[in-house]
């Protein structure tokens, strides 16, 4: 029983080849809010890697930032805010996981977490531009760049990005920034049904106008909401994003009301209360109660969401909560019954081309139940060639993605 | 170019195996004799070239994974293909190998304007995806200058930018999911409609791989509505140095231009003398910066970018007035490579990114070079997103030119990783800058690259000879040379 709280990049590649030495796994926790997120391990060494931390490199003319893996988000935000910049893709804590503490960029990466201007400005995995990490062989390699643009050698910024800290601890992460936009409106069309209201969206989205949030919040969960326009509603509240130069926003606010007026009353949220709505949905904070309830994430086309959401709610409490125009949905079920409930939200997902993971159950439903998508066997057999291509002994978070991996 | 020793028992079979790929992809699917395979013997990078022992062009899904199982099988060698247009020898055949051309995989499967996307197969042209999706008003975003010629799957391989990518992202970032055959025949789907990453990021992998992966037959592209308006700016500076600057002070300004390309003296001169695009012959540099969305989003940061011009010391600033004016600046940059090619008898482009503040430092540093190795070198580039292309202008008949300018080109590069960028930022490694991975990638990380593609193809039978300097087995990638006693115990902090 271990614990290793590594100073620099070199202690933890050492605590790691004496893991694989060993065959002694490894536990890697960053900030440690998304402990419950993935099938529970049982492992009996912990790799904390809280001491890496710290903005190596910030030079905002050339829209890069370097930390180290640890460094918490807040500190990343607040520094570039400094000057005028974000991350675009809009990283937002998990709240159904209820967990306490500090998101740091590397829990981040390594669980690809994208808010809603994921639509617009893609995932982290399309942010992450390089990176220093420890594999499981324990060595140091690092890949990618410190440039914006880049095909130098695979892109394994992108395959470390999602797995979850199963292939490399990350040490030290290189992140495109982008400017942040000068103004900000959110346009809220009330009383809509899932289907129209997603629909709208997608035709939203789908328009010139530029649109960077595209949401839907069933009326039990907009009533949840901390701003008065969507928690008094009474309605459900479809809502519309644009950002921009000033008068660019303003005028694609107007003819975005203009294009969704027909469809129902309509308000327009100025920026305070954009960025509260958006945060909560992003983090899907309005599905966080009842805590006893299965959270599921589900990628889905667009256009298929509505259905199979109400497919799903059908004969069960629960609810749902749609971001990306529909290609992203939080649902959250009473748990009970829970593997055939798995079984039928697994289906009919995989029907409609989709993906699922469970992101909320207690840790016995997380061990039995899969977390995330079982693979067919072609894929299967490529994720363990390539989880043992980086980690061949299986040190690092065995089983957090899948069992036996 | 050193390539991997051919295979002297798989030429003496040739026949044999001609035969077995006509049984799986008839009639004139398998081209075996040398005048038509001469077609095949290079891609966009001509200054190599190798007949292949045959090339397949198969039609279906089933054809490639036949195809793929029966050179594991037969311990073949596999070069896939799409139309040839790559600029670092990606697709340069083996002696010993097939080449796998997807040009028949060329239909648009589905538009699906409802999940704003299209499902094409990889021989699709990138334009043509553009063009299917046009009449409803949107366009595929990545759009590099081959566009017209270039495929898809082609683009997937290298994951090709263009010049809208610094605003609009480069292929991974547009591209949704893939069908790929793994070179044992198995078939998988990585991504899907919705955009989210589930299990590995195979996918994003896959983006850029260079065909040493995986055969992509299936392309799900991301589909943008296409801006309103569209305005290119014009800027002449006196110099390459007040030009960059203002690259960095629109940057820094928070502004993200559709697209910022940059010309040096001998760039503007080849172009105007080539199609007379009106540029300012007295400048030493100029800016092309065009900017998209809604008509007044266009005027307000057209109006702060030509301020920003002027303060960097801009001696001419010209705003397209119509669409016919903003074509007519992008003409002289958009035949930039045939207007170099008038002015020497060979020219090679070199791909390289670097910090956006040292582009005045390395332009100069190129100059320089140019005059040491006595050759011309142009420079017109992707100035927003740091990415070089020079043109380095050579003459293939002069004894020893061609070693000259490669010389040259990878001095360039070297410069390039010195200052703290990459090798290729679009173009791909391929065979061009194989040999130069050393200057980025210390061994541990190549090897680690190279693990990867064992998971994929563990015979090395995709596309060998491009990317990595040294092939390493993969029996001999796997083994972990760790011995207990002889590793240090972790000297670290712990409770």
């Amino acid at each position: 029983m271990a614990r290793f709280e590594p100073a620099d990049a070199a202690q933890a590649r050492e605590a790691v080849a004496w893991a694989a030495a060993e065959g002694e796994p490894l536990a890697v926790v960053s900030g440690g809010t998304k402990r419950a997120l993935g099938r529970p391990m049982q492992v009996p060494h912990e790799l904390a890697l809280g001491r890496l931390a710290g903005i190596v490199d910030y030079e905002p003319s050339e829209l890069v930032l370097t930390a180290r893996a640890a460094t918490p988000l807040s500190d990343i935000r607040r520094v570039l805010a400094q000057r005028g910049q974000e991350l675009a893709f809009e990283p937002c804590a998990v709240a159904p996981l209820g967990a306490a503490g500090e998101p740091t960029l590397g829990g981040v990466v390594g669980c690809n977490l994208s808010g809603p201007r994921r639509l617009r400005a893609g995932a982290a995995r399309d942010h992450v531009l390089g990176v220093a990490a420890v594999t499981g062989r324990g060595e140091a390699v690092k890949a990618g760049g410190k440039v914006v643009k880049n095909v130098t050698g695979y892109d394994l910024p992108k395959l470390f990005t999602g797995s979850y800290g199963t292939l490399a601890v990350l040490t030290e992460i290189t992140v495109k920034v982008m400017p942040a936009a000068e103004k900000l409106r959110t346009i809220l069309v009330f009383g809509l049904p899932a289907g129209r209201a997603v629909a709208l969206l997608g035709e939203a989205v789908g328009s010139p106008l530029d649109v960077t949030g595209a949401a839907y919040l069933p009326p039990a969960i907009a009533a949840r909401s901390g701003v008065a326009h969507v928690a008094g509603a009474r309605a459900s509240v479809a809502a519309l994003r644009v950002e921009g130069p000033p008068s660019s926003t303003l005028v694609r606010a107007a003819a975005l009301r203009e294009r969704v007026g027909a469809a129902g009353p309509v308000e327009e949220l100025h920026g305070t209360n954009s960025r509260r709505l958006w945060d909560e949905v992003g983090s899907a904070a309005l599905l966080a109660e009842p805590a006893g309830r299965l959270v599921w994430r589900l990628g889905l086309p667009p256009a298929a969401a509505a259905g199979v959401v109400e497919g799903l709610l059908a004969g069960i409490e629960g609810s749902a909560l749609y971001d990306w125009a529909g290609a992203r949905v939080w649902l959250a079920l009473a748990n009970r019954e829970a593997a055939v409930q798995a079984a039928r939200v697994r289906a009919a997902v995989a029907a409609a081309g989709g993906t699922a993971l469970l992101v909320r159950a207690p840790e016995a439903l997380r061990e039995t139940l899969d977390v995330f998508d079982p693979e067919p066997p072609s894929l299967a057999g490529l994720t363990r060639r390539v989880k043992q291509a980086f980690d061949p002994k299986g040190v690092l978070n065995p089983g957090r993605m899948h069992a036996g991996l | 170019m050193r390539m991997p020793a051919a295979d002297e028992r798989l030429l003496a079979r040739r026949d044999a195996l001609v035969a077995a790929l006509r049984a799986i992809v008839p009639g004139e699917g398998v081209v075996a004799e040398e005048e038509a395979l001469r077609v095949y013997e290079t891609d966009g990078l001509t200054a190599y070239r190798q007949i292949p022992l045959a090339v397949v062009l198969p039609e279906t899904v089933e054809q490639v994974s036949a195809v793929l199982r029966l050179c594991r099988a037969e311990g073949v060698k596999v070069v896939p293909r799409g139309a040839g247009t790559g600029l670092s020898g990606g697709a340069l055949p083996l002696t010993d190998g097939i080449v796998l051309g997807l040009g028949k995989f060329n239909r648009i499967l589905e538009v699906d304007l409802a999940n704003r996307c299209a499902v094409v197969q990889p021989g699709v042209t990138n334009l043509a995806i553009s063009e299917a999706v046009s009449p409803q008003g949107f366009y595929y975003a990545p759009d590099p200058s081959s566009q017209i010629a270039c495929t898809i799957g082609g683009n997937v391989a290298e994951n090709s930018g263009g010049v809208h990518c610094l605003k609009y992202g480069v292929t991974a970032n547009n591209v949704l999911a893939v069908q790929v055959v793994l070179m044992d025949g198995e078939v998988v789907r990585l991504g899907g409609k919705h955009g989210d990453t589930a299990g590995y990021d195979l996918l994003g992998v896959l983006n850029g791989s260079e065909g040493l992966l995986g055969v992509v037959t299936e392309v799900t592209v991301r589909i943008l509505a296409r801006p309103p308006l569209a305005v290119a700016l014009l800027l002449g500076f006196p110099t390459s140095e007040a030009g960059a600057d203002c690259v960095a002070r629109v940057i820094g300004a928070g502004i993200i231009p559709a697209g910022m390309e940059m010309m040096d003296k001998p760039a503007i001169d080849a172009a105007e003398a080539f199609c007379h695009p009106g540029y300012p012959t007295d400048a030493g540099a100029i800016l092309i910066v065009e900017l998209d969305g809604v008509a007044e989003e266009v005027d307000e940061l057209a109006s702060r970018v030509a301020a920003i011009a002027r303060e960097a010391g801009a001696t001419t600033v010209r705003q397209s007035r119509d669409e016919a004016e903003r074509l007519v600046f992008w003409k002289g940059r958009k035949s930039a490579f045939p207007a170099v090619g008038r002015i020497a008898p060979d020219y090679i482009c070199m791909d390289g990114t670097i910090p956006r503040a040292r582009i005045a430092e390395v332009l100069a540093a190129i100059g320089r070079m140019a005059r040491d190795y006595g050759l011309g070198v142009a420079n017109v580039f992707h100035a927003g997103d740091g990415n070089l292309h020079p043109l380095i202008l050579f003459d293939a008949n002069v004894p020893g030119q061609t070693e000259k300018a490669e010389a040259f080109g990878a001095d360039i590069l070297r410069l390039c990783v010195a200052v703290g960028g990459v090798l290729t930022g679009e173009h791909g490694v391929g065979v061009e800058k194989r040999d130069l991975m050393g200057t980025m990638f210390d061994e541990t990380d190549l090897a680690q690259q190279q693990r990867l593609k064992c998971a994929f193809d563990p015979d090395g039978l995709l596309n060998p000879g491009k990317v990595f300097p040294v092939l390493h087995r993969c029996a001999e990638l796997g083994r972990m040379h760790v011995h207990k006693g002889a590793l240090r115990f972790p000297d670290l902090p712990r409770f």
